[in-house]
């Protein structure tokens, strides 16, 4: 954008933007949007004081934590429940999402397969895990069941949808060679396709695992098994400590499980 | 030592370590299902009762939809300024860990805990912490979200750093830039296709997060849903379920529009 | 203007990259640095604007001891020097101007810098060098457009805009083809006599060496080995540098001990011989 002025050039960046104006409105409407959403929440200094005491004070109340044999056994038990939640849902999420993901892929399946297999993935995306656990504890009543049950359900969006886009990068080339020789439909996905995307179904699973533990631990907030209902138990009950010790519980255990988790997918790679 | 007439796919070695891999998934599933105490004669009513539920939902309560709008904006606000949190933070967290722009392990150490922590606990549980901190209502669910998504964005950020360009680097150096002059000419330009599609990402992510936070207290629409369910108004909850679903569809599209202005 | 006196590189793995190399550069003249890979080449050229730190000796730019600065120091004479790269090294994403620009950044304030606001002298020399170079009217081009040739004129452009007091150029056309490198040699040798410039540049292709430079110093596992004018390089003075053959005279009586090198080609077990420059 030179324009020349006497001898003197001027410069200024150019922007993705229409043109600046658009740019300063863009930015405008932004920053008071920001505003408007800050001044909302009508933060007074007093409150946030007030809430920084309170959180020191509850830090300081996490050492030592709080163990009884009592509360030991139920945190604990929770934390098996929402291992093994975390264990089933991956594999059956795993095994359904494999045939979705073929229905989800462009290049593999037909355009009328393809809008059904994209729409199951879109509806399990677009509610939170605790929206789908809410709705399965009506259906069949409070325990780990729902937890699974949501847990597979979210894992299906998740997985069929990284799966159909790592299915959609495969080499052709490779499909068609086999195709070539006379195989039919099933055999060209069993020796063209799967062998492409087999590592990464792997990586997946253990990936999704991981954030299945993270899952699994909230589901039981609403009811689905799990610790969550140890926490929100003791949440409800205003016992703070054993609160914070289960979330120390569970900062454990997602970590552990996050550690395995590259550990092993690094080694498959 | 190739025996030439027969071919198999793996080394004896390879079989045993895949068989002994597939025992342990199978006895993981196992266990996990028997340690699940699963009550089979509920799963059999279920089909009846998620049609028993359907039928209660439907038709929607049109009228109550002038109710939620006001929460339904709140939900935004704390998605938008969770994330906005989120993002300024994200950088010098992110500056922190990444090998390539850390000052020292200490600063390191720090940063690799920041992300890590925040990361693996969950929002909502993020969002119960910061009610007994400060109380329930919109400052609590900003937190939560802001906190967690801190861990996220300096995560992938942390790792488009680690992978710039340094001759770039250099080059800026060699003309006597100092270390923000550096940043911002070399560094910024390098990461801004990551950034932003890092951020709108988590964007699109909280919103679906701000929806129900105020399920325990943390401000938002789930506050509303949360008294639908326990009041048993299961229309007003359809009404509240399309409407989050339309807000995250909406969101979908701004994110995806953004990350496409952005090469 | 630039003096160079025993200039050493240990790395940490023990790696001896120069063993203590000294030359000058005065006036407005082009000098070349050749050798065989490994030789340390690239390295003396980065210890000079400490891009790389010496582990020994000193440089010293128009009495300036560079080797000793502070960092606010070191960033200041860095200014003077302008450094033109094998890889280009622009900022891919920014425009042509942005990268051209940035070779004030010695001279602007953190915060104009981040509003890319430059001082209105700057931006007219700015137009004025693309010009000069060729690529008048591409200053709102993205760098990751242009072409190698188009790249390696804009890091000139760069370079030439921090009125630099010398020009380190680190094998400016190993990334370019022949026809490209003749272009872009001439431009720069051309430019540098424009503004009376001197010139030190690490190349590889000898002849480029020969055509252009006004003296030629060849190095070898980190010495110097050759010291002279285009005419002096003939073939025994080319088995010396490449094949670390004996040659009786030297032109400047520097180290003798570069004639212990093995003879057995590139051996690759002589230190600095499996590094790159």
């Amino acid at each position: 954008m030179a324009t020349k002025q006497e001898e003197r050039r001027e410069w200024s960046r150019p922007t993705a933007f229409y043109n600046h104006y658009v740019k300063w409105a863009v930015y405008a409407v932004i920053a008071v949007f920001l505003l408007w959403s800050a001044w909302n929440m009508r933060i007074s200094y007093a409150r946030v004081m007030e809430g920084w005491n309170s959180g020191a004070g509850l830090v300081t109340s996490m050492f030592p934590p709080e163990v009884t044999p009592f509360k030991m056994d139920l945190l604990v038990e929770g934390m098996v429940e929402s291992i093994a939640m975390s264990v089933v849902a991956t594999i059956i999420g795993a095994i359904i999402s494999i045939p979705v993901a073929f229905m989800a892929a462009e290049n593999i399946a037909p355009r009328p397969v393809y809008w059904v297999g994209r729409g199951l993935i879109t509806v399990s995306r677009a509610f939170h895990e605790l929206i789908i656990a809410i709705i399965v504890v009506k259906a069949v009543g409070i325990g780990a069941l729902a937890g699974v049950i949501a847990l597979t359900y979210k894992t299906l969006g998740f997985f069929a949808k990284l799966l159909a886009e790592e299915i959609e990068d495969i080499d052709e080339g490779q499909m068609e060679a086999v195709e070539a020789t006379g195989a039919n439909g099933i055999q060209t996905m069993l020796f063209g396709v799967v062998p492409q995307v087999m590592p990464r179904i792997v990586g997946l699973s253990i990936y999704r695992w991981d954030i299945n533990i993270r899952h699994s631990t909230i589901v039981g907030i609403v009811g689905a098994g799990g610790i969550g209902s140890t926490l929100i138990n003791s949440f409800d009950k205003y016992d703070y400590d054993f609160f914070m010790t289960i979330v120390l519980a569970i900062v454990a255990v997602v970590i552990v499980g996050e550690l395995v988790s590259t550990y092993v997918r690094g080694r498959i790679q | 030592m190739t025996d030439y007439e027969t071919w198999e796919r793996r080394t004896p070695r390879q079989r045993l370590i895949r068989y002994v891999v597939t025992l342990l998934l199978v006895v993981a599933a196992v266990a996990s299902w028997r340690a699940l105490n699963v009550r089979y004669n509920y799963l059999g009513s279920a089909p009846t009762e998620f049609m028993d539920l359907v039928n209660r939902m439907y038709p929607p309560a049109v009228g109550y939809s002038t109710e939620i709008v006001s929460p339904l904006i709140e939900t935004v606000h704390i998605a938008v300024l969770g994330t906005a949190l989120a993002v300024t933070l994200s950088i010098p967290v992110a500056l922190l860990g990444a090998t390539n722009t850390t000052p020292n392990k200490l600063g390191f150490a720090v940063g690799k805990f920041i992300i890590s922590f925040t990361r693996s606990v969950n929002v909502i549980i993020w969002a119960l912490v910061f009610v007994i901190i400060f109380g329930s209502g919109t400052l609590a669910g900003v937190l939560a979200v802001g906190v967690r998504s801190i861990g996220f964005c300096s995560k992938l950020i942390a790792e488009a750093i680690e992978e710039i360009d340094p001759g770039q680097v250099e080059a800026i150096k060699a003309t006597g830039a100092n270390s923000v002059e550096t940043a911002i000419y070399a560094i910024a330009p390098q990461i801004k296709p990551a950034f932003i599609g890092v951020s709108t990402y988590r964007w699109d992510i909280n919103v679906r997060a701000s929806t129900i936070i105020g399920f325990v207290g943390a401000g938002g629409i789930g506050v509303e849903l949360n008294t639908a369910i326990n009041f048993f108004q299961w229309q007003r909850v359809l009404t509240i379920l399309l409407a989050i679903l339309g807000i995250v569809i909406f969101s979908e599209f701004v994110s995806a529009y953004l990350r496409r202005k952005v090469r | 203007m630039l003096s160079v006196t025993d200039l050493q590189k240990t790395y940490d793995t023990g790696d001896e990259a120069l063993k203590g190399v000294s030359m000058d550069v005065t006036g407005n003249e082009m000098v070349a640095v050749i050798g065989p890979s490994g030789a340390g080449k690239s390295t003396f050229i980065r210890c000079i604007n400490r891009l790389t730190e010496p582990t020994g000796g000193s440089v010293k730019l128009d009495d300036v001891e560079v080797t000793s600065l502070s960092k606010k120091e070191l960033r200041n004479a860095r200014r003077d020097m302008g450094m033109i790269f094998q890889e280009f090294n622009l900022i891919e994403r920014l425009t042509v101007m942005e990268n051209v620009l940035s070779g004030r950044l010695g001279y602007v304030s953190t915060w104009k810098a981040f509003r890319r606001v430059f001082a209105g002298d700057d931006i007219e020399r700015a137009y004025e060098v693309l010009d000069r170079v060729g690529l008048g009217g591409h200053e709102n081009d993205r760098a990751d457009e242009l072409s190698g040739g188009q790249r390696q004129r804009v890091g000139i452009a760069r370079a030439i805009l921090q009125r630099p007091k010398i020009l380190l150029v680190d094998e400016p056309t190993s990334s370019l083809d022949p026809e490209t490198s003749r272009e872009v040699m001439d431009l720069l040798t051309e430019i540098a006599a424009e503004d009376d410039i001197p010139v030190l540049i690490n190349i590889h292709e000898v002849d480029l060496a020969e055509e252009y430079a006004d003296r030629i110093v060849g190095l070898r596992g980190g010495q110097k080995v050759f010291e002279g004018t285009p005419a002096d390089l003939d073939e025994s003075a080319r088995g010396q540098i490449y094949r670390g053959e004996e040659i009786p005279d030297l032109s400047t009586g520097a180290q003798q001990s570069a004639v212990v090198e093995e003879t057995a080609g590139n051996a690759p077990t002589d230190e600095g011989e499996t590094r790159r420059g």
